[in-house]
């Protein structure tokens, strides 16, 4: 299995099984004409990925389901679409439920809802069996076992009789990938379909995507945001900007030597795994660090079932001036540490000391007299804003709760951090909804630095942000942090956002520490199993590099005894 | 360590300032999106007219209190009965007694506008005192859970499972001979249920929201974080169910008096008005349908007030192709 034939940089041949001509999509809203797509032409050939590449609001969503004529009524579409040599466009109700499924399949981001919780596996995979006459009866569960043994789900004779919730995500994404390969579709439609998923778990269902054109010679249309993910699976490459294709290309000419403005800057955002070097360690001030955990536990409780240990003693520390990233992949325990820190969730055992203080002994005024000192920034930008508030007020209520200076004084405070943060001053008066969503972050950072605090909890501050925005947040984050030199606690699941920010790095596998150090030792030489896993399993932008990496991951799964998460097809 | 990235701040390229959107176009904030969603909704506005109409004939024309209003006649004063006491209303004007008379010559005009100015007066305590009980009780219990919830759910829980009408009557009872204000708190003091439970969800989905976990490590106090950050984001649901209080407190009133338990003789409200001529009704239906009217018209406009404003506060109604 890990033997599989590169052809990467082969052009595909034969007619293209799906083809959009010239699209023109516009949505008419409360507001007046969206015009969502704007006269694009792309190609996609059997046995080809085409990944097409944008950010959030460049049209690359509504492109992909136009093909399945699944936009909503208020949506005017000019241009042709053709599938298979149908124009979609002349297709009728019927003929459209006859293409989805046979000619097209798509997979969507999210495993969990793309699957129905309350039916099992068997009702999902035979249905589609049934409704295209493939299979039926016995012999569609047969032929729904198979798919299932083909996407490497272990015992499918078993699991098939399962529902969603018993699946893992990367488990679950399988299931859906088996679902669209049911019907032998000429081309696969793949909206984002790893971003859901942990970055080894990403890397298995690549695996298993890059097989399904190897060898089911399926044509495949990739949307993603992730520019390592195109290194890894494209063989060409669409940019898409605001409604407009800005560039087309092989992936190797697109990353490696991008013509248009828009590309370089997108592929200059990008954070690159391994290209800091080396940067001097942070000395540790005099006086106590300004966060140490000590054999920290955290538990769950629930009504009717034993405790969930979701900390298992852990024991880390944060120095003035240093920015620490935390590190795990999902249900490693980093965000419950983050809000455990802050005092939101309560600690079982062990001790938390800010700047010397233990807050698991302390009283309610004492704690909020230190709570001065510390800042916090969360991850979702719709929500860690009061909605009624102008972000002016938001960015003053730390203040105004700890009753610092008077209106004018805070006012004047306000401005000079929206100053900081790279915002115009006239955002002030704003609401947080007429903001974007990086704009947004930029307010919550400033929010946490309003009180000067000697220590920032960061929860995943960017991962909810386009890269570009997440590049120029980053830098903004680095620079404040010179200037202002707090402490930080960065929490995140990229590992190139920690490499790029972090002084030191923890690494967090199922609330344990598996890892920590100094951020180059960590990243550069890692000496534990699982970060060199985590490590190997994120990709770079970088197409040649890319494939370098995957075949030292292929070995090294080997070396460990794991292999075979690509598509099994019997040899007969 | 780096610089600020070139393309948030070079104008010069196309490209580099359209990373982020612009923030001089023109914008809304919430309140002018719901008051321009509200006066896009014809019937809501058209209730909104109607209601102040009623609201201002029923106050200036027989006065309030010591204030003289321009209606010549009491609600109290007896007379004559004149043409037994017929409507003198037509299309050419209104008349001596424009809704007649009632069977011991009193004006019944006066009287319905008394009535009028009374369900009115009740109806709107009820709204008020009702919301605020219902959104402190059911913010502190979404806020606070554990003990506190079940307490106070329970306690709402035991208002739900009486029946309104017999509770509001036992309560009525006792505390009548207290006139109109101490009827309207009575009323407030069993309607507020509904609300409490409204609030209370909302508040449970709110408070797992990020900007309250950001409010809590600030060190913001429960009561800041219940009415400066929690509150304010359901005050649509609130006013929504509001109007909606008021209209059924209208109906609970007129329901009250009609059985005898609510506005006491000589005062009279809409309720008592119809209850008090009901055996009339074949003789001098009049008697009937001016009061009735009144009550119809008056629960209308509120409901079509409510109405407006829950489209207006639900973001889910934008239209397509506006």
């Amino acid at each position: 299995m890990t033997a599989t034939p590169e052809t990467t940089q082969q052009p595909a041949a034969g007619e293209p099984v799906l083809s959009f001509d010239n699209l023109d999509i516009k949505f008419g809203t409360e507001f007046g004409t969206v015009h969502a797509v704007k006269g694009i032409s792309i190609d996609v050939r059997p046995g080809e990925v085409l990944a097409l590449v944008g950010e959030s609001g460049s049209g690359k969503s509504v492109t992909s389901t136009s093909a399945l004529g699944l936009l909503p009524g208020n949506a005017t579409i000019k241009g042709d679409i053709s599938v298979a040599g149908q124009n979609v466009g002349d297709l009728g109700d019927k003929g459209l439920r006859r293409m989805r499924g046979n000619d097209v399949a798509m997979v969507f981001q999210e495993p969990m809802t793309a699957l129905n919780p309350v039916l099992t596996i068997r009702t999902q995979m035979t249905e589609a069996l049934e409704l295209h006459g493939i299979a039926y009866g016995k012999e569609a569960d047969e032929r729904a076992i198979e798919l299932l043994r083909m996407v490497g789900i272990p015992e499918p004779e078993r699991r098939l009789y399962q529902y969603p919730h018993e699946f893992s995500g990367g488990m679950r994404q399988r299931v859906v990938i088996a679902m669209a390969i049911s019907c032998d579709p000429k081309v696969i439609i793949a909206d984002e379909p790893t971003t859901a998923l942990d970055v080894t778990v990403q890397a298995e269902i690549l695996d298993l995507l890059r097989d399904l054109k190897d060898k089911l010679n399926t044509g495949i249309l990739l949307i993603t945001h992730n520019m390592g993910v195109v290194a890894d699976m494209a063989d060409r490459v669409a940019v898409m900007f605001r409604g407009d294709l800005v560039e087309q290309g092989t992936a190797h000419d697109v990353l490696n030597n991008p013509q248009h403005d828009y590309t370089k800057r997108l592929l200059a955002a990008v954070p690159h795994l391994g290209r800091r070097g080396a940067t001097p360690p942070v000395k540790a001030g005099d006086g106590p660090p300004a966060l140490e955990v000590k054999d920290l536990v955290v538990e769950y409780h629930q009504v009717g079932k034993p405790s969930f240990r979701a900390v298992k003693e852990v024991s880390l520390h944060v120095n003035h001036g240093e920015i620490v990233g935390l590190v795990g992949e999902s249900g490693s325990g980093k965000s419950t540490i983050a809000r455990t820190a802050l005092g939101l969730i309560p600690a079982e055992s062990g001790a938390i000391r800010i700047l010397g203080q233990d807050i698991t002994q302390m009283k309610r005024k004492d704690l909020k007299e230190l709570r001065k000192r510390i800042g916090v920034v969360f991850q979702d930008p719709a929500s860690s804003l009061n909605p009624r508030l102008p972000v002016g007020d938001c960015i003053a209520e730390p203040m105004e709760v700890h009753k610092v200076g008077d209106r004018a004084s805070r006012r004047e405070k306000v401005a000079e951090l929206l100053d900081a943060v790279e915002l115009p001053r006239s955002v002030a008066n704003r609401y947080p909804h007429e903001l974007s969503g990086g704009q947004r972050q930029r307010v919550s950072i400033a929010r946490a630095l309003s009180l000067d605090p000697e220590l920032l909890v960061a929860d995943e501050p960017t991962s909810a942000l386009d890269v570009s925005v997440q590049a120029s947040v980053l830098d903004m984050f680095t620079a404040l942090q010179d200037r202002y030199e707090f402490g930080c606690l960065f929490v995140s699941h990229d590992l190139a956002v920690i490499d790029t920010l972090a002084d030191r790095v923890v690494v967090l596998k199922d609330g344990r520490i598996v890892e920590q150090g100094e951020r180059q030792q960590v990243l550069a030489n890692p000496q534990e199993e699982y970060t060199r896993r985590l490590l190997m399993a994120a990709p770079v932008p970088n197409p040649e590099e890319q494939l370098a990496r995957r075949h030292a991951r292929y070995a090294f799964m080997k070396e460990v005894g794991e292999e075979g998460h690509g598509l099994h097809v019997d040899q007969d | 360590m780096s610089d600020p990235r070139p393309e948030d701040q070079q104008p010069g390229t196309p490209a580099a300032t359209s990373v982020e959107p612009a923030l001089e176009e023109k914008s809304y904030s919430q309140g002018q999106l719901v008051r321009r969603r509200f006066f896009h909704h014809k019937g809501a506005i058209i209730a909104v007219v109607i209601l102040a109409l009623i609201t201002l004939v029923a106050f200036t024309s027989i006065g309030f209190g010591p204030i003289p209003g321009w209606w010549g006649k009491s609600f109290s004063t007896t007379g004559a009965v004149l043409d037994g006491g017929r409507p003198t209303i037509s299309w050419t004007g209104l008349g001596e007694h424009p809704f007649g008379q009632d069977t011991t010559g009193r004006d019944y005009f006066a009287l319905v506008m008394r009535g009028t100015q009374i369900s009115l007066t009740i109806a709107f305590i009820v709204g008020i005192v009702s919301t605020i009980i219902g959104t402190i009780i059911g913010a502190i219990a979404g806020y606070f859970r554990g003990w506190v919830e079940t307490l106070l759910m329970r306690m709402t829980d035991l208002f739900i499972i009486i029946p309104l009408l017999v509770l509001a009557a036992v309560l009525g009872q006792i505390a009548s001979g207290g006139g109109i204000v101490v009827l309207a708190l009575v009323l407030a003091l069993v309607t507020w249920t509904s609300l409490a439970r409204l609030v209370r969800g909302e508040v449970l989905s709110l408070r797992e929201r990020e900007f309250v976990s950001a409010a809590r490590a600030i060190g913001t106090g429960p009561w800041r974080i219940i009415f400066r950050h929690i509150l304010p984001n359901t005050v649509g649901v609130i006013i929504v169910s509001t109007t909606f209080a008021i209209a059924s407190a209208i109906l609970l009133e007129t329901a009250l008096s009609y059985l005898g338990f609510g506005v006491q003789a000589p005062d009279v409200s809409l309720g008592s008005l119809i209850s008090q001529y009901q055996t009339a009704f074949t003789t001098r239906p009049w008697l009937f349908w001016f009061p009735g009217i009144f009550i119809l018209a008056i629960a209308l406009c509120v409901n079509f007030i409510g109405d407006g404003l829950r489209d207006a506060f639900d973001p889910r109604q934008k239209k397509d192709g506006a």
